[in-house]
């Protein structure tokens, strides 16, 4: 055997061992290949959700936010205004400023908040009306903030529960703020789902009066029909004694929000029943100090997604820490370990819509695993018996080099961390039967060769060499489309184009060189026989 | 020696006005099944809703589910045991949340058939998703057309590209064709199977193309038509055993591949039937049609 022939005989053996180690494991067995070879969703089962980040919560809160801090500086510095409204969620109106104050106003917007905002057109009708626009920069920040906060929010609170392996990774193009969570082995999602899915967003508001009221109407007659522009009225999260829930009339501005939380545990009321405590971090209780110690004998509300969870009375000043009871009703012990929970983890800055919901039950799971095994062991095996028939022992080179070109396959694979899907595992399957054209088209030239006269030597070494660039040809037109089908596709399509292009490319080693210097060892070895079988 | 195809002279291109009947009749039969039937049957993923799968452990008739759920249009699967079903409701509405369809059918069972079934899985895709998806998949259809087109110019002369991109194109459309005839469902994994078979059928029009070059090379003198022939002929034996393996394996996909991969396996065993007559019966034909038309000019030229 020449050097050469050595050489390259070695660099396929080497190979053909490195990925066999890469993908069954050392020393290679079952479990080693469960573990490097990684089972999408569809094939072990679990639960798939699409949740779209409804980003403009987000842009809402901000400008909901701004607007209250404009009237409180409008306030301190005088500027009267008939009202600050939000007209669009990133626009707000200014309507009816003091006509001799305008300039103050225009000086505060075009100060204070010129990072954010800029004023997009003014009217002089009934005093000055200002129409106040997010700049689209900001805006574009906020958005994306606002799918980062959120992942980072669901990645916290799937860890805290404790579900195994999660995936959970932005999804899409830009403005598409899609993030896509994924639990294998999970086949009852509404639990999971109720958790990440809540808002949690925590506010500790003053409490208007010393009561509640039993309708919004009543709430609202307290002030004679109007409710001041700084009041709102929230409902109670459970129904009160009456069987039904009440309002109460709360400050719009929140003087704590869960922003402000250090942590946030289970606990005990003085009763003896379920609560959650939290503890406030310095600011927030620098805050909540102030606010509890002016307001002493007052009702302060608990607020969680804009719904009272209860209302407790203050009783002396309070500073870095408190508790959440759940009211009239309490809570149950597993409302109360939620609620720490998605405390704990963060608000999330958007309400979320599931676009997609998959649940792949085990069994279903399994048997896809099994039709996936069937379907390729058949292709395979039709395939070797076909080409041992038609092309005696050079069919023994063409399954030597399909089989390593599936073993580079899978190595591949193992080595990058593709997940295997079920349409991976078809395309496992079409490996087979394009690797095989590869073979074919050069074996069949070998034959025109022979047929032609020439040495069984030198018809190997015209064929491949002649053979070669239409291989380059096919491949490349292969993988183009199987390049857009990778950036076209999502969860199980892309795992397929991911085989398919592992497999145009290792079927290009396999085909070629493999197959080239198996030739190459036979003939050698014939030394002065210059027949082939093929 | 095993040889199925060994000598073979046919005149293909003789042949290219009754390919193109054939081609045109392919065509046309799909386009009057899609016309009568008005639209693809499109997967879950494509029009949004909720498909649950069901398994009761007794028998169960069909009837006694569409009882409870008479919104629901239900198929029952062929199960070793007991009864199986596929229950899907139509799409949920705008911006609704995409599980209230899963929640909608275990609750109506929990109450006709309580503890008698498990649900085995369910997907549920809400409507908007479906319209991005559609334009997704025909945008990269195409644009892994244009960048085969654009290749195989470059490697060749541009008019075996757009040759070559054509075929592929009456490919993916006469698939889709028997896709509405025989009613089968248009879901991604068929985007999926439609893009590999445009990598793929372009295979052996290149192999042709391949060869004529090559000929081209060797034969200056020889009549263009001829060189084409040939070269279809050299070619042959190959064509028909790759695709004939290729489709061995794909048919291994459709028979055993199980109901989820069922829709894929049948694009493929369409499509690289299709694909394999294209490249003989549509590729080379356009090829010559262009360059005859070419040649009066183009002598023309010379006499001047």
């Amino acid at each position: 055997m020449s050097k050469r022939i050595r050489i390259r005989a070695l660099i396929i053996v080497a190979v053909t061992i490195a990925c066999i180690l890469r993908f069954a494991g050392v020393p290679p067995s079952i479990e080693g290949l469960k573990k490097n070879i990684r089972l999408g969703l569809d094939l072990k089962g679990g639960t798939q959700l699409v949740l779209q980040v409804n980003v403009d919560d987000a842009l809402k809160a901000t400008t909901n936010q701004t607007i209250e801090a404009l009237r409180a500086q409008m306030e301190k510095d005088s500027i009267s205004v008939a009202q600050i409204v939000p007209t669009a969620v990133d626009t707000f109106e200014a309507r009816g400023v003091d006509a001799a104050k305008d300039s103050d106003f225009r000086n505060m917007i075009e100060g204070t908040y010129s990072q954010e905002w800029e004023i997009v057109s003014s009217d002089s009708t009934a005093g000055k009306t200002y129409t106040v626009r997010m700049k689209m920069r900001t805006a574009t920040e906020l958005r994306s903030q606002a799918v980062d906060q959120a992942l980072r929010t669901i990645e916290n609170r799937v860890n805290a529960l404790g579900v195994a392996e999660p995936v959970i990774q932005k999804r899409g193009g830009p403005g598409e703020n899609e993030i896509i969570v994924q639990f294998p082995g999970l086949d009852d999602p509404e639990y999971v789902k109720g958790i990440i899915g809540k808002a949690a967003i925590l506010e500790l508001k003053l409490v208007q009066g010393t009561s509640f009221y039993s309708t919004r109407d009543a709430a609202i007659q307290q002030f004679g029909g109007i409710l001041p522009a700084n009041l709102e009225i929230l409902e109670s999260a459970k129904a009160e004694q009456g069987g039904s829930k009440v309002f109460w009339v709360v400050n719009k501005v929140a003087a704590v929000t869960g922003r402000d939380l250090k942590n946030a545990s289970v606990s005990r009321d003085e009763n003896g029943r379920p609560a959650v405590s939290f503890h406030l971090n310095a600011a927030g209780a620098q805050r909540f100090g102030d606010l509890t110690g002016a307001n002493v004998g007052r009702l302060l509300a608990i607020v969680l997604d804009s719904q009272v969870v209860s209302a407790p009375r203050l009783n002396s000043r309070i500073t870095d820490n408190g508790i959440i009871t759940g009211g009239g009703a309490g809570f149950n012990p597993d409302e109360a370990r939620d609620l720490a929970l998605v405390l704990r983890s963060g608000a999330l800055p958007a309400s979320m819509t599931p676009l997609q919901e998959a649940v792949v039950g085990a069994s279903l799971g399994a048997d896809s695993i099994r039709h996936g095994l069937v379907a390729s062991v058949v292709a395979l095996g039709a395939v070797v018996a076909f080409v041992l028939f038609y092309y005696r022992a050079s069919g023994i080179n063409a399954t030597v080099a399909m089989i390593l070109n599936l073993v580079v396959l899978f190595g591949a694979m193992a080595y990058i961390g593709a997940t295997l899907t079920l349409p991976g595992i078809a395309g496992v399957i079409l490996t087979i039967g394009v690797g095989i054209d590869s073979n074919v088209l050069i074996f069949e030239r070998i034959r025109e060769e022979l047929r032609a006269g020439k040495t069984a030597v030198s018809s190997v070494a015209t064929s491949f060499s002649r053979v070669f660039v239409t291989l380059v040809d096919t491949h490349l037109a292969a993988l183009i489309s199987a390049i857009f089908l990778f950036w076209f596709g999502t969860g199980a399509i892309k795992g397929f184009a991911v085989t398919l292009v592992i497999g145009l490319v290792s079927n290009m080693f396999t085909a070629v060189f493999v197959s080239k210097t198996l030739f190459e060892i036979v003939l050698n070895r014939k030394e002065r026989t210059d027949t082939l079988s093929i | 020696m095993v040889e199925l195809f060994r000598g073979i002279k046919v005149d293909w291109l003789g042949k290219r006005k009754l390919f193109f009947a054939i081609s045109i009749v392919l065509l046309g039969i799909g386009m009057a099944s899609l016309l009568y039937k008005g639209e693809f049957r499109y997967g879950l993923d494509f029009k949004g809703g909720t498909v649950v799968t069901v398994k009761f452990a007794e028998n169960v008739d069909a009837g006694a589910i569409r009882n409870v759920l008479p919104e629901a249009s239900i198929q029952a699967i062929q199960t070793s045991e007991g009864s199986k079903f596929q229950i899907e409701l139509g799409k949920a509405a705008e911006n609704e949340d995409a599980s209230v369809g899963r929640q909608t059918v275990t609750a109506a069972l929990e109450k006709a058939f309580p503890g008698k079934f498990t649900v085995e899985g369910s997907e549920s895709v809400s409507a908007k998703v479906g319209g991005d998806l559609r334009r997704g998949a025909v945008m990269a259809t195409l644009w892994a057309l244009i960048g085969i087109l654009i290749y195989i110019a470059l490697r060749f002369e541009w008019i075996y590209g757009a040759a070559a991109v054509f075929a592929v194109f009456h490919d993916t459309l006469v698939t889709l064709g028997f896709f509405s005839l025989f009613n089968y469902e248009i879901n991604l994994t068929v985007i999926a199977a439609l893009l590999t078979l445009v990598g793929y059928s372009v295979n052996d029009t290149i192999v042709v193309f391949d060869r004529v070059r090559e000929n081209l090379k060797t034969r200056r003198r020889d009549d263009f038509e001829a060189i084409l022939n040939d070269s279809i002929n050299q070619t042959l034996s190959r064509t028909i055993l790759t695709s004939g393996l290729t489709f061995l394996t794909v048919l291994a996909l459709f028979i055993f591949g199980g109901e989820i991969i069922n829709n894929f396996a049948f694009a493929m065993v369409v499509g690289i039937i299709v694909g394999t007559y294209s490249s003989v019966a549509v590729a080379a034909p356009l090829v010559l049609i262009y360059t005859n038309a070419r040649k009066p000019k183009a002598m023309a030229v010379k006499q001047r």
